[in-house]
């Protein structure tokens, strides 16, 4: 039996890495015990928050005494061991390894996606690789693109077929809309019957595009449409830019994760020639408005419950495909984005007396699913399509690369009135738990009529993908649930459907840790920088004047000016929605 | 001495195959009645004295595997025989499986005694259908006559043997993605540790066998561990089905005692007679296409692990290929390697892309379009994909391609020169000169 099952749990392990002996705890990967001595072992398919693989081979390692290379990522340390990870035979199958990965890969780097934030182009730059001595075994680019999908492409010639991609979508999120397909060199990821991405059943939530590590999956490029509306002096444009884009638009420049960017990012959209630079932040406080008075009419009517938030598009989608019979659940609110949208072509167009056809607005997302969810056929309650063009976080940065702006050096501005004022109840919505928090200041005040004296309702806060909490509301007992990542959340929805749980609320989000951690932000996304960007979000809200939703003026003349009150007549027509199955064994489609 | 012995065999061809009468009336099923009267250790301490190496390919001692399991203490425990006899060349288990099934599922049933199992697989693969049916009908049979089902032969041992349908994959032979093809995932192969003693099918404890081991086992209880050592060599007990197949005169399946040379097996007149046509023996691939390859000076090796293993050279499924001089050392390579490429899963680089770049190679070579640094690349490519593959496959993909690097160099070079001495390669430039 392996060496490795002989060690007790409990004792540290001593091992020579390069000569240099280390101490680390029982069930240690080799690469991690490399790292405490200063050396990062190369790797391609490893991600830190997913499983190991160890496919690529790419950081194989010697060990004394083995016959055969050891994978640093899959190998836990032994007693004893004494591992070389530099030697003349290492870097040369190493070598061999990665040239044979390159030699499959289109060499375009300088026109491909990711060129700069590609880890294989990385490899090859940190290998010295001149040229490559194997021929490709296909020509190189022949392989069709596949662009069709509302948010997302995938350019199967770049695919190193690391498997991070598949992972996510089947066992994360459980979406199981792609998957491994074929054998040896044909072996490549594909989707069941290699359909069009759009036809599976794929909610655009694009942890896929967060993983890959070359320029395989992308979000669709829709900076064009943007910079031509920009450009077109007809148009008023407006941009709106959710809570999550503020504490990550930064690393794109260079800064540290979780650096609070919002001051310059609203003065770098103005140099890019926005008309108005507004807030998703406002709509979010909407979205509690109408939201909380659901839940509060939900439970004195004894409506559907529990209560499941229906901001997030990806979960929406995941919603219709796989829990039909949840949909009664959902709550009937738009998400902010698309309030926003529908606000901006009615209320703002009728204050400012512009004409919405002229209006074109932008959203600024961390987000792949909010290019599919503005395209859905029934976000046009204003009378046109609500948003025009969803940009994610990267997006924002490359267009701001492209008008030369130093966004680190700029002055710090401030969003324009009145869909910018927010609140901290909306900034905290990027992250998972934080609708619920938002929903609890509001509907806790409107329920007792009271102050509410400690707005931190820290048991629903965290990355930890299922959190239960009960809340005391006015002598009444809420329970609540959250959940993060699609994974999470069926496990979540089983209960439900079978009657094991008996919340009254719950906030779904699809991306692990919410939006901070959504598909269209920055590449190389983990979950210590997720934790950055959370504690971001929370700094945000606590140095915010004002924390709770409801007390945002801006929201308080909305109602009065427009509204009249959450869930009237009005708000019923511009920001809530239906839903309907898209199940397809359930129903048959005409 | 003894050129073949039947131990396995011996029902070959004599009984019904799925007949327990039968198969009974011919001594069979007296390893089972007897184990059920031993304690579980004596069983594995038997087995450990007949020194039982792994008869799939890895030669691991079924002894240490049987103790492993047994001193897990977690439940159930599987009992999986690999029937997925997918290697180029090795028709073995097809002959137990077929000609003999009651022998398996003996095996298999005094392996659930010993380790209180109460389910088996068998993965048969997928091209014997025929073979497959046979052996549900021996399972019915048996457990019609108590040998197995539930309180076998009267006693708590309750077994049920359960057969798997392989695909066609030759991959799905290699243990951890056999259990992956069993449990309806894609076969590929596991990460290991854990071993799948440990964590195994259903992620439980699990013993794999292959379909001659276990064939092996009634025997071992019945005549003691001793006695079926004394079968063979000091250090690899009892006998060996070989297959031999390729340009030999006798083509066929052999029970042969371990110790008889290769020049027994391939000219002894029991065995297989010489080389057809009167052709000179050019060489040999031992142990299936992921083997290796071997010359006639490596013919008084005895056919034993140790010996073949000192030669450079290894049992592995059984297979012998026999060829002659008419065979050109880099066409036959290709052909190896096309096998390679066809059954690679494509789950990691180095067999992936490997195999394929070892084949591009082996066409320059054989188009006269190589160069010397070729051999430099097929030998950095041959050593990074033994030493970095994640599975066996892929490690011994290039075996036979280094013994023949080291046998037949010349035959190498002589390609550099566009010479093919064996006349296979260059027809078109030789189309030209005429």
């Amino acid at each position: 039996m392996s060496h490795m099952n002989d060690a007790d749990p409990n004792q540290p392990i001593t091992v020579t890495i390069d000569g240099i002996s280390v101490t680390v705890p029982a069930g240690t990967s080799i690469l991690e015990a490399a790292k405490k001595v200063g050396i990062s072992i190369p790797i391609l398919c490893h991600h830190p928050d997913l499983s190991v693989r160890a496919n690529c081979r790419i950081c194989i390692v010697e060990a004394k005494g083995q016959r055969k290379f050891k994978t640093a990522c899959s190998t836990e340390v032994w007693q004893g061991a004494e591992i070389t990870t530099n030697s003349k035979t290492i870097r040369e199958a190493r070598k061999t390894v990665l040239e044979l990965i390159l030699a499959e890969h289109p060499r375009e780097c300088l026109e491909c996606i990711r060129n700069g934030s590609c880890e294989l182009q990385k490899l090859a730059q940190d290998f010295g690789i001149k040229e490559v001595a194997f021929t490709p075994s296909r020509h190189v680019g022949e392989l069709p693109i596949d662009d069709i999908h509302l948010a997302i492409v995938r350019n199967p010639n770049k695919c190193v077929k690391c498997g991070r991609c598949v992972e996510v979508c089947q066992e994360v999120q459980t979406v199981r809309a792609i998957n491994t397909a074929h054998r040896s060199h044909r072996y490549e990821i594909s989707t069941a019957f290699e359909k069009n991405l759009e036809e599976t059943l794929c909610v655009s939530c694009g942890q896929c595009v967060a993983v890959c590590p070359v320029g395989a999956l992308y979000e669709q490029d829709e900076t064009a449409k943007v910079w031509a509306a920009l450009d077109n002096p007809d148009l008023h444009v407006v941009v709106q830019t959710a809570p999550a884009v503020r504490v990550a638009l930064g690393e794109e420049f260079g800064m540290e994760p979780g650096s609070i960017f919002t001051g310059k990012m609203v003065a770098a959209l103005r140099r890019l020639g926005f008309d108005k630079v507004f807030d998703t932040d406002f709509s979010a406080d909407v979205t509690i408005m109408e939201e909380g008075h659901e839940l509060l009419e939900r439970i004195q009517t004894e409506g559907t419950l529990p209560l499941i938030t229906s901001c997030c598009p990806g979960w929406i989608k995941f919603a219709e495909e796989m829990y039909p019979e949840l949909l009664p659940h959902l709550s009937t609110c738009k998400s902010p984005q698309q309030m926003f949208g529908a606000l901006v072509k009615t209320y703002y167009a009728q204050k400012t007396g512009i004409s919405p056809e002229k209006i074109f607005v932008v959203s600024i997302m961390p987000c792949t699913a909010k290019k599919y969810e503005c395209a859905r056929t029934e976000m046009n309650d204003s009378g046109y399509q609500d948003v025009d063009v969803v940009l994610t976080t990267r997006e924002l940065a490359k267009m701001l690369k492209q008008a030369n702006v130093s966004v680190r050096d700029l002055p710090e501005e401030t969003f324009d009135d009145p869909m910018g004022t927010s609140t901290g109840a909306a900034v905290i919505f990027g992250t998972s738990g934080g609708v619920m928090e938002a929903a609890l200041r509001t509907v806790y005040e409107v329920v007792t009529q009271k102050p509410l004296g400690n707005l931190d309702f820290t048991v629903v806060r965290g990355l930890t993908g299922i959190k239960e909490a009960e809340v005391e509301l006015n002598g009444q007992t809420i329970k609540v649930a959250i959940a993060n990542g699609l994974g999470n959340a069926r496990s979540l929805l089983e209960k439900i459907k079978e009657g094991q749980v008996d919340y009254q609320f719950v906030e779904i989000m699809a991306c692990p840790g919410g939006c901070i951690g959504g598909g269209g932000q920055p590449f190389g996304t983990t979950m210590a920088k997720k934790h950055e960007r959370m504690k971001a979000m929370y700094q945000v809200d606590k140095k915010l004047p004002i924390r709770q939703s409801h007390k945002n003026p801006s929201v308080v003349t909305l109602y009065k000016e427009f509204l009249e009150q959450p869930l009237s007549h009005k708000s019923h027509e511009l920001l809530h929605t239906g839903y309907a199955s898209r199940n397809i064994d359930k129903e048959v489609k005409q | 001495m003894v050129m073949t012995r039947q131990l396995i065999s011996s029902n070959w061809g004599n009984i019904q195959p799925e007949s327990v009468e039968e198969y009974a009336m011919a001594g069979g099923f007296a390893g089972l009645k007897k184990a059920l009267s031993m304690q579980p250790d004596e069983i594995i301490a038997e087995i450990k004295t007949a020194k039982l190496l792994g008869r799939g390919g890895a030669a691991y001692p079924a002894g240490a595997k049987w103790e492993q399991l047994r001193a897990i203490p977690h439940s159930p425990k599987y009992i999986v025989c690999n029937g997925d006899e997918g290697e180029p060349g090795t028709f073995k288990d097809k002959m137990l499986l077929s000609q003999d099934p009651l022998r398996v599922i003996e095996g298999m049933t005094i392996a659930a005694y010993v380790f209180g199992s109460q389910d088996g697989y068998i993965y048969i693969r997928g091209e014997y259908l025929g073979i497959q049916k046979v052996f549900q009908q021996a399972i019915d049979n048996a457990v019609k006559e108590g040998y197995l089902g539930s309180r076998i032969l009267g006693t708590d041992l309750t077994f049920n043997i359960h057969i798997t349908s392989g695909a066609g994959a030759y991959i799905c032979g290699e243990n951890s993605a056999l259990l992956n093809s069993i449990e309806g995932k894609p076969g590929y192969p596991r990460i290991k540790p854990p071993h799948l003693a440990e964590v195994g099918l259903f992620s439980m404890p699990t013993l794999v066998n292959n379909v001659e081991t276990f064939s092996a086992v009634p025997t071992i209880v019945m005549e003691g561990g001793e006695k079926y050592l004394s079968y063979g060599t000091p250090d690899s007990g009892g006998t060996k089905l070989i297959c031999l197949s390729g340009l030999s005169r006798r083509n066929g399946v052999y029970e042969i005692p371990f110790g008889v040379t290769l020049r027994d097996i391939i000219y002894g007149s029991e065995i297989g007679g010489g080389i057809a046509r009167g052709k000179k023996l050019k060489f040999f691939h031992i142990g299936g296409q992921s083997g290796p390859c071997g010359t006639p000076d490596q013919l008084d090796t005895p056919y034993c692990y140790k010996a073949l293993k000192s030669a450079g050279l290894s049992a592995g499924s059984g297979a012998i290929v026999v060829l002659d001089e008419s065979v050109c050392i880099i066409d036959y390579l290709k052909g190896v390697t096309e096998f390679f490429i066809h059954e690679s899963c494509g789950k990691c680089t180095p067999c992936r892309e490997g195999n394929q770049k070892v084949h591009d190679i082996l066409c320059k070579l054989s188009n006269g379009m190589a160069v010397e640094q070729d051999i430099a690349l097929l030998k950095r490519l041959s050593s990074m994909m033994t030493n970095a593959s994640f599975c066996g496959l892929g490690q011994s993909a290039t075996v036979a391609l280094d013994t023949c690097l080291k046998h037949f160099a010349e035959e190498f070079d002589a390609h550099l020169q566009q010479k093919c001495p064996a006349g296979v390669c260059f027809e078109e430039q030789e189309r030209v000169a005429i």
